[in-house]
């Protein structure tokens, strides 16, 4: 499975990465990816962390709707434990580490920034940003300022089509070193409660947000996700302009996809 | 050990009101113990989340080897598909899946609880007991005669049977928390098995208290990929600690102890 691209400075074996809150904790998800598990794959971005435990939302948390999943959860067991067991089993792993963080305010994302920055091992840091473009770009230099140089953060993005060039152009200059396109779509579950939009149900929105982003920055670092299934859908990402894509509600219907479209690409 | 592997439907048989699907699965039946279960990935593509499925014998088919037996209830888009399909069909499955039953180290006497078709995966483990030398009581129920899963395998099973029904159709009139505490006390049971609704495990982890009896209850939640990834199936515990915390029915479960569960919190 060998087909290296290079993503924020980082070298990866292939342009295959596991979407935040898909891979369970990593372990999980080794038992179906071949004998090198996670280090076959281009990288790993762990679930969202947080500065305290999150017990996540009330059942249900993922309902089935056509052709996507919606999800409302966001556990997540809070930084120290996950310092202190999840990331070294990641690290150990072998594969490259992207931790993804949510806080509340720009005070907690900056503290997460720092208290990662020490973290050995650490590949990169994602931040999901959504609202109009200024506080995405504040968002992004909170946690930039906050990190050692040479630890690169990715913003990922809600696919929103009016916005998202302006968005993806406040974020790099804000010193993001890619942009993921696109997160989940906002949406809500049937008992009204606000929730993501996953799966082949968004790919073609978050493609056209590919095709914009990298058409009106040709320079952007770009990271296509939403609904990859196939290899010929993550090639369409890659021809579109992205340099490697995320995997995640595919995981959950076939947890062998991974594997099968890192070497499928190769 | 779990593999995610294409089955074959061997064979397929209406029982009641359940479909009886007989699949091969490399290597998945000879990793099987009491309580796993199995994942299928539905063949309709824009159907993503996957479908859970105790796995209720495994038994050598000529020329296959073990297969795996699921109860399937016809109800649903994925009930309906899977009760469906042909013999010779293919599908995509996941498994052994899930913290299987604890069997005691010494002989004891046992209560096994099973309700409708979650009381799939207490006949393996009734045989599993016997092997131990454990003196097995089962308590069948269901909502009538068509849900109540294999009444007369279960009289070959165990010791002592019970039947109750909802609609008093075969066996007693009623529900399990009506007869557990009885039960209970006759059979002497030292350890409790349960599968069924969210409420009658709580019935009976709550008869187990009361009687001194350890139990264990298999929680049947929606498991959208069955293997951890999602943290969709969060299940409410309290810790050895006595911290309350959440834990995946999937991983940590689905058999988890009934005096750990939060049980007013599983709507």
């Amino acid at each position: 499975m060998s087909n290296p691209t290079t993503l924020a400075g980082l070298t990866l074996p292939n342009p295959v990465l596991v979407a935040s809150g898909c891979g369970g904790t990593g372990r999980e998800l080794t038992p179906y990816l071949g004998e090198d598990g996670l280090a076959g794959l281009g990288g790993f971005v762990t679930r969202s962390i947080s500065l305290d435990p999150r017990p996540g939302a009330r059942q249900p948390r993922v309902v089935e709707t056509p052709s996507g999943l919606l999800h409302a959860e966001g556990a997540n067991p809070g930084l120290e434990p996950f310092l202190a067991t999840e990331l070294p089993w990641l690290v150990r792993s072998g594969t490259r580490v992207i931790v993804s963080i949510t806080g509340r305010t720009l005070g907690e994302h900056a503290e997460l920034a720092r208290l990662l920055g020490r973290a050995p091992g650490l590949s990169a840091i994602e931040v999901g940003v959504s609202g109009e473009p200024f506080h995405a770009a504040s968002l992004v230099a909170a946690v930039v300022r906050d990190l050692p140089r040479g630890l690169p953060v990715l913003a990922k993005l809600r696919p929103d089509l009016l916005r998202v060039v302006e968005t993806a152009r406040a974020v790099l200059e804000a010193g993001a070193a890619a942009v993921v396109l696109a997160d989940a779509q906002a949406a809500a579950l049937p008992d009204g409660r606000p929730a993501g939009l996953s799966g082949p149900a968004i790919r073609p929105v978050a493609l056209r947000c590919v095709t914009e982003v990298c058409a009106a920055l040709p320079d952007a670092q770009v990271v296509g996700a939403g609904g990859i299934t196939t290899a010929a859908d993550a090639r369409s990402f890659l021809d579109a302009g992205a340099v490697a894509v995320q995997l995640g509600t595919a995981l959950l219907h076939d947890p062998t996809t991974a594997a099968r479209i890192a070497a499928e690409l190769t | 050990m779990t593999l995610h592997v294409t089955g074959e439907v061997l064979d397929t048989k209406r029982t009641g009101a359940y479909r009886h699907l007989t699949l091969v699965a490399p290597g998945v039946a000879e990793r099987f113990r009491p309580g796993n279960f199995v994942a299928i990935t539905l063949a309709d593509s824009a159907r993503l989340a996957r479908r859970s499925y105790w796995i209720h014998q495994v038994r050598p088919v000529g020329g296959y080897g073990p297969a795996l037996q699921l109860v399937v209830e016809p109800v649903g888009g994925g009930g309906s598909w899977l009760a469906g399909l042909p013999v010779g069909s293919k599908l995509e499955l996941t498994g052994p899946l899930g913290r299987p039953f604890a069997l005691p180290k010494e002989p004891v006497s046992c209560l096994l609880v099973g309700e409708d078709h979650s009381a799939a995966p207490l006949f393996p483990l009734a045989e599993r007991l016997r092997e131990r030398g454990c003196a097995v009581t089962l308590l069948v129920a269901g909502r009538d005669e068509a849900h109540l899963l294999s009444a007369l395998e279960a009289r070959r099973s165990a010791r002592a049977v019970t039947v109750v029904t909802a609609d008093g159709s075969v066996g007693q009139r009623g529900r399990v928390a009506d007869v557990i505490a009885e039960t209970l006390g006759r059979a002497r049971a030292e350890v409790v098995y349960a599968a069924g609704r969210h409420d009658t495990l709580h019935a009976v982890a709550a008869a187990a208290e009361d009687h001194g009896a350890w139990s264990q209850t298999a929680v049947e939640l929606p498991q959208p990929c069955a293997t951890g990834l999602c943290h969709g199936c969060a299940l409410p515990v309290v810790g050895e600690d006595g911290v309350a915390r959440t834990v995946r029915a999937c991983t940590e479960g689905p058999v988890v102890r009934g005096d750990r569960v939060r049980w007013g919190e599983l709507a």
